[in-house]
């Protein structure tokens, strides 16, 4: 009983540099100007495993065809420009240091009913032609997503591919209504701003397959880490932090 | 993009368990060499136990593909265990949470003897 089939795989034996080291908890640093740090430290990082909804991958991919750059050429410009190439309104504070194995990233993004959902992200893998982000904890997918360049016979081509589960019943309720929508226009936007980068026309292809239908009802407890709730909270909790830090102010 | 070699072979333990031997690399391109030996499974198997002694590389498409085999052997209510991973695979197990769901032990021997429990 045995299959021996070559196949194409990127090459990289000592790989022990490209992966992060778990850490258990995610730690943040430096907090950058304007971003808000809700629902990151402290938390885990959540796969498709401890997520609660259909498990999907999903495939997104441009073509930029005709370009003379070598499949390192785009990863390293989608990594020091990841932020630059996400749509109006979702914000990705990467660190100075940039996209490198172990790294949190806080995320802000637009969601439904004008929340601004505070999440967040780790780089836990990085090499010359991908790198992958893990979700963590209350993010609305638990799962993980890679962004890679290949070069086949027609040329050099782009791809996010995203393993995910809607991480609690809440967002899995979201996702046929909003989610999935989201999802496709976040990373098609984000493909058609990195072809138009290297001057190419940004035609993307997406390809769906629910890997699994049934649900992880034993993750239904996630709900209580939902970052849009705590973000929701948070943000119409506002005026009453107002109102007592100037009570406080004035008293001091 | 070189050629690479994913290598899996499936040996039949018993009527509830097969191990199967990966060698080379996991990436999301060995998805038919890991998925044919899953293949050798049959309904009667409860244990499938991945040896990676032989285990090269492996990157996050690789990761991915192991979640895709757990939902398969999930289906048909079927364990799946771990051995022969060094120290640093076991660590990336640990970062991506698969340890959750796939048993690791550090010997063939002992992941056949967890599966008989």
């Amino acid at each position: 009983m045995t299959s021996n089939t070559p196949v194409e795989t990127p090459k990289a034996r000592d790989d022990a540099a490209n992966w992060a080291v778990p850490a258990g908890r995610l730690r943040v640093g430096e907090v950058p100007p304007g971003a808000v740090n809700l629902n990151v430290a402290g938390r885990r990082l959540v796969g498709p495993v401890q997520g609660f909804g259909q498990l999907w991958q999903k495939t997104y991919r441009v073509r930029l065809d005709g370009i003379a750059i070598t499949p390192p050429d785009v990863i390293r410009e989608w990594k020091a420009n990841y932020g630059v190439f996400w749509p109006k309104g979702n914000h990705f504070y990467a660190p100075q240091g940039g996209i490198r194995p172990g790294v949190v990233v806080l995320i802000n993004g637009e969601s439904l009913g004008g929340v601004e959902v505070s999440t967040g992200i780790e780089v836990i893998y990085a090499d010359d032609e991908s790198f992958t982000f893990m979700n963590a904890e209350g993010h609305p997918a638990a799962g993980i997503v890679t962004f890679s360049a290949a070069r086949d016979e027609h040329g050099v081509s782009a791809q996010v591919q995203v393993l995910i589960r809607a991480d609690d019943p809440f967002y899995d309720v979201m996702l046929p209504i909003y989610g999935h929508r989201f999802e496709d226009q976040m990373w098609t936007k984000t493909l058609v701003a990195l072809a138009a980068h290297f001057g190419a026309q940004g035609d993307v292809t997406v390809e769906r397959v629910c890997v699994d239908r049934r649900r992880n009802w034993s993750q239904a407890k996630n709900i209580w880490r939902n970052a849009a709730i705590r973000s929701g909270f948070y943000m119409f909790g506002a005026p009453i932090r107002w109102v007592r830090r100037h009570t406080a102010r004035a008293k001091g | 993009m070189t050629t690479a070699t994913t290598t899996t072979t499936a040996d039949r333990i018993d009527e509830r368990t097969i191990v199967i031997r990966v060698r080379g690399d996991v990436t999301a391109a060995s998805e038919q060499p890991l998925m044919a030996a899953y293949s050798q499974a049959g309904e009667k198997t409860r244990t499938i136990v991945l040896d990676f002694s032989g285990l090269d590389y492996m990157n996050s498409g690789g990761i991915g593909l192991l979640v895709t085999l757990l939902v398969r052997a999930n289906r048909q209510k079927q364990k799946l265990l771990a051995c022969g991973l060094n120290e640093h695979y076991k660590q990336i197990f640990e970062l991506t949470r698969l340890d959750e769901a796939i048993g690791i032990h550090d010997t063939e021997a002992a992941a056949v003897a967890a599966a008989k429990a």
